[in-house]
């Protein structure tokens, strides 16, 4: 059994873990919102982008002579996986929950004998992927010093992919990281960049207009693919952002609460034992004064 | 009212611009462009210059991709400033930057070209 002032110091820290808790809730809360509007503003390009390529790939009429980076060089040997991950932990699953879903991919490709490079970004999951698979890490990335990730720094890491992939040092690119859905629901997800995946229904819902292309369409293409590459990485960092505030939210919501409920057992624990205490004592008063 | 056509112009991180207007240049890889109302569906991509909305806003890119089809006017780029918003010293630096580039030898014609333009341009606006 703790003495009183045992739980009375116990009571006393977790009530000061929860303020903490609270303030970065609230600090996580703010910061999604602009999170959020970050990566509603980002989307539009991203899509249109995408439509841009699409009408392209639909004029192109031989497709074994489209640039390799739609295409593929047709080889599927060495698979470069990019893993995007928070720089800051007391979030969650969200840093687990991301390097779950690359470790299931690294084995499936281990497992069929393929070749595996992995750039990781943001050292949370750096840390957690170099305990199984530090051979294969080609390089690390972390913008810790930033306090926020602009279309330079996902720009950066998309020309460092596109000379990897022109030294043909892989064939084939994935990227991992949190899709936002909600506050509470964030998707890891797997996204193949390198070549650029076209759904097949896609491909048919657009109409075709009969457009004019300056230059012509694979020049157009040669330079808009590299971009795309870039603006695919630059979409992840800000899903991935403001799925880091949200799961933070959350799980420091949850934090907040436990401690409350800590914070009241412990308060009746307290309370009872300050009672058995006083009935002792009164019971020796007691029975001293009938023994006299 | 019916001369207008839609222009957006947006950047990764924001859209930039929007409205309805009558006239735009822009500068195509091959040579500068008006876009007018009814213009034919188009996808061309930029070299660095000024985007000029009806004499009146003016944007530096230096690169970019366009789309006009259906009267939509959609500029995408991800280097696009408002001319009024640069200051004088980048200008400078980036001019400077581009100097020394385009008189190192390890350059492509493609890379001169650019270059040659952006030079150019910076030199334009730093007036």
């Amino acid at each position: 059994m703790p003495s009183l002032d045992d739980l009375k110091k116990r009571i006393k820290s977790v009530k000061s873990t929860q303020k903490i808790t609270k303030a970065m809730k609230m600090v996580a809360a703010a910061k999604l919102k602009k999170a959020q509007e970050n990566a509603e503003k980002g989307r539009p390009y991203s899509e249109k982008l995408r439509n841009i390529i699409l009408n392209l790939t639909k004029s192109i009429s031989d497709e074994t002579n489209a640039p390799k980076l739609l295409a593929g060089n047709g080889k599927d040997k060495v698979y470069l996986c990019v893993v995007i991950t928070a720089d800051r932990g007391l979030c969650g699953g969200f840093n687990s929950n991301i390097c779950k879903l690359a470790k299931s991919h690294f084995k499936s490709i281990l497992k069929e004998g393929k070749e595996l490079k992995i750039i990781t970004v943001g050292s949370k999951g750096h840390d957690q992927i170099k305990t199984e698979y530090s051979k294969y890490i080609i390089e690390k990335k972390s913008f810790k010093e930033k306090k926020q990730i602009s279309f330079t720094e996902a720009n950066e890491i998309g020309k460092k992919v596109i000379e990897l992939y022109e030294q043909e040092q892989f064939d084939k690119c994935l990227i991992f990281y949190n899709n936002f859905k909600n506050v509470i629901t964030q998707v890891p997800q797997a996204e193949q960049i390198i070549p650029t995946f076209i759904k097949k229904e896609d491909k048919v819902k657009n109409d075709t207009i009969p457009y004019e292309f300056e230059p012509d369409e694979d020049e157009i293409l040669e330079d808009l693919l590299p971009k795309n590459v870039s603006v695919q990485i630059f979409k992840a960092f800000l899903e991935n952002a403001a799925s880091e505030q949200g799961s933070r939210m959350t799980a420091m919501d949850n934090a907040t609460r436990n401690a409350g409920d800590l914070v009241d057992k412990l308060t009746i624990n307290y309370n009872r034992s300050r009672q058995a205490s006083i009935t002792k004592e009164l019971i020796e008063i007691i029975s001293g004064a009938e023994s006299l | 009212m019916e001369e207008k056509f839609k222009i957006e112009i947006i950047s990764p991180d924001k859209g930039i611009f929007s409205g309805d207007i009558k006239e735009a240049v822009i500068p195509c890889f091959e040579g500068q462009a008006t876009i007018l109302k009814d213009h034919i569906p188009l996808i061309t991509f930029l070299r660095p210059g000024l985007v000029e909305i009806e004499n009146d806003k003016k944007f530096y890119v230096e690169d970019g991709t366009v789309e006009f089809s259906n009267n939509n006017l959609l500029i995408l780029s991800a280097s696009i400033q408002n001319i009024k918003h640069i200051e004088k010293e980048k200008i400078n630096l980036m001019l400077k930057e581009a100097k020394e580039k385009i008189s190192s030898n390890q350059i492509s014609d493609k890379q001169k070209y650019i270059l040659n333009y952006k030079i150019e341009t910076l030199e334009q606006i730093s007036l």
